[in-house]
């Protein structure tokens, strides 16, 4: 069976839509600025994806908000936009049989980390009683199928960075196998929080300049928050209900290093991708484009190139890449499925997003990185990369709809 | 003077509870029902813990699952108040 996507909704520093979404990344915008949701005198670092301006009160009662930690508020943003795009029939089928898989990797460990705060740092003996349903990392999945009534399989996968795209991966496959007539799948991530944001610097890896994936004078990552969700469904239901498919979903792979908690192996990366090209029935030569993992650590951005070529071999040199976190920050659990929509965005309006703030060539990621400049280019189909620490990859292949 | 006490503790605990089921205060009244006011276990457990910091009380998970209904709630608190009023010593 095959499988489209027929709704995409997404909340992250570079958008609090879809429509916003794809005017930051096809004008090549960062969104990356100061810190402000935690005390940045706290930090070393002081630069930040936030998603400014976002005001929870506007879109949630108050007695709502009580319940639901920044991760899962977003979710259910992106995940109401999603639904309302693809236009779902909310038939009996649909609410039993249709699955909802989210992916995060901290969860709602914001509101642990207040509860935590009130018992160490203030001396109280008493923990917020919401602490637990706040900070389960399958609260987004959770408020989803309430909020739709939808009572089939429902979870959450934690695999770090990869986590929203080993979700979709997992969904699409539950959907082309027969098992789910559609699924809303993504992820949420909302890490700006003091002690997470410490475990962050305590790594060394999060620049004070801003992210500049594959440029020369790189200097790590920018965290992101924020959530995208998208609706998939088989391409005959979808025909049959008079939905518009905005892309294929043809192929996800996913593989592990096997080797080093945090030290990427080329080999892993590569044999996500060939799995993903492989499990899509395309030839290599179809791809024209991959939205990158590109954090824009040295680890990162030159073993991912080393992929691509060991992957794509003579065929790497034609295809255009660009990592969209130089300009909606690393989002982590989200990352993936703000990059789906990244993917789909650039398949369906033929223009693909560049790298932004890349200032210089770096001779060990020499491939065509699209720099910050987005490139008129309609390609037929596209990869998009997620490499987790602890070495989990997931790779999801789109195809542009005729 | 006891009974101005527990008028004002009644006010408090009502005012919290209606803070924090986001209802008008004159629809929660000591007679009131949690399912009048949609007061479902996990407010129960919300409004326990709000009550508690309202008070600086401890209330007992044994006692709190014996409350069903607001006015139980209130001579609860009532009763704990007045404890730790008369264990503390004076001002």
């Amino acid at each position: 069976m095959r499988v489209v996507v027929t709704g995409m909704g997404v909340v992250c520093a570079a958008g609090q839509d879809q429509q916003e979404f794809w005017s930051f990344l096809k004008e090549g915008r960062s969104a990356i600025g100061g810190l402000s949701l935690v005390d940045a005198n706290l930090l070393k670092f002081k630069k930040a994806a936030e998603v400014s301006g976002y005001d929870a009160a506007a879109r949630f009662a108050p007695k709502e908000l009580a319940f639901l930690d920044r991760f899962a508020q977003f979710a259910l943003i992106s995940a109401a936009e999603a639904v309302t795009q693809a236009g779902v029939e909310w038939t009996e089928e649909v609410r039993e049989r249709g699955a909802i898989i989210t992916g995060t990797s901290l969860g709602g460990r914001r509101a642990e980390e207040d509860g935590y705060w009130e018992l160490f740092h203030h001396k109280r003996t008493r923990v917020h009683p919401l602490t637990i349903p706040l900070s389960m990392s399958n609260a987004g999945a959770s408020h989803i199928s309430i909020q739709y009534g939808m009572q089939g399989p429902a979870y959450t996968v934690s695999t770090a960075c990869s986590s929203s795209a080993h979700a979709i991966g997992q969904a699409f496959w539950m959907v082309r196998s027969g098992m789910a007539p559609m699924a809303i799948a993504g992820g949420s991530e909302a890490p700006m929080f003091l002690g997470g944001l410490k475990a962050w610097e305590a790594m060394r890896v999060v620049s004070n300049d801003t992210c500049r994936p594959f440029s020369a004078d790189r200097s790590g990552l920018v965290l992101g928050e924020g959530s995208a969700i998208l609706v998939l469904e088989t391409l005959e239901g979808a025909l049959a209900r008079g939905a518009r498919p905005l892309a294929e979903i043809v192929g996800f792979g996913m593989t592990s290093d096997a080797s080093h908690l945090t030290q990427p192996s080329f080999e892993g990366a590569e044999r996500a991708m060939r799995k993903a090209v492989l499990d899509s029935g395309l030839a290599p030569e179809q791809f024209g484009y991959i939205n990158a993992h590109g954090t824009a650590t040295l680890a990162n951005d030159r073993t991912e190139t080393a992929a691509i070529r060991a992957a794509f071999g003579a065929h790497a040199n034609r295809l255009a890449i660009s990592s969209t976190k130089s300009m909606h920050g690393h989002a982590l659990g989200a990352a993936g499925a703000i990059e789906a929509v990244a993917s789909i965005l650039s398949l369906r309006h033929g223009v693909l997003p560049p790298t932004a703030n890349y200032t210089s060539p770096d001779s060990e990621c020499d491939l065509d990185v699209i720099p910050n400049a987005a490139r008129t280019l309609e390609v037929e189909a596209c990869l998009s990369n997620s490499f987790a620490f602890g070495g989990l990859n997931a790779v999801l292949a789109f195809r542009k709809m005729p | 003077m006891s009974e101005t006490i527990s008028e004002t503790i009644q006010d408090r605990a009502l005012r919290v509870i209606a803070t924090k089921q986001g209802l008008p205060l004159d629809r929660v009244r000591p007679e009131s029902t949690f399912e009048e006011l949609g007061i479902d276990s996990l407010d129960r457990l919300n409004i326990l813990f709000e009550l508690e910091g309202e008070f600086d009380i401890q209330i007992d998970d044994e006692q709190a699952k014996q409350v069903t209904t607001l006015r139980q709630m209130i001579d609860g608190i009532t009763k704990l108040v007045h404890a730790k009023a008369e264990s503390s010593p004076a001002q």
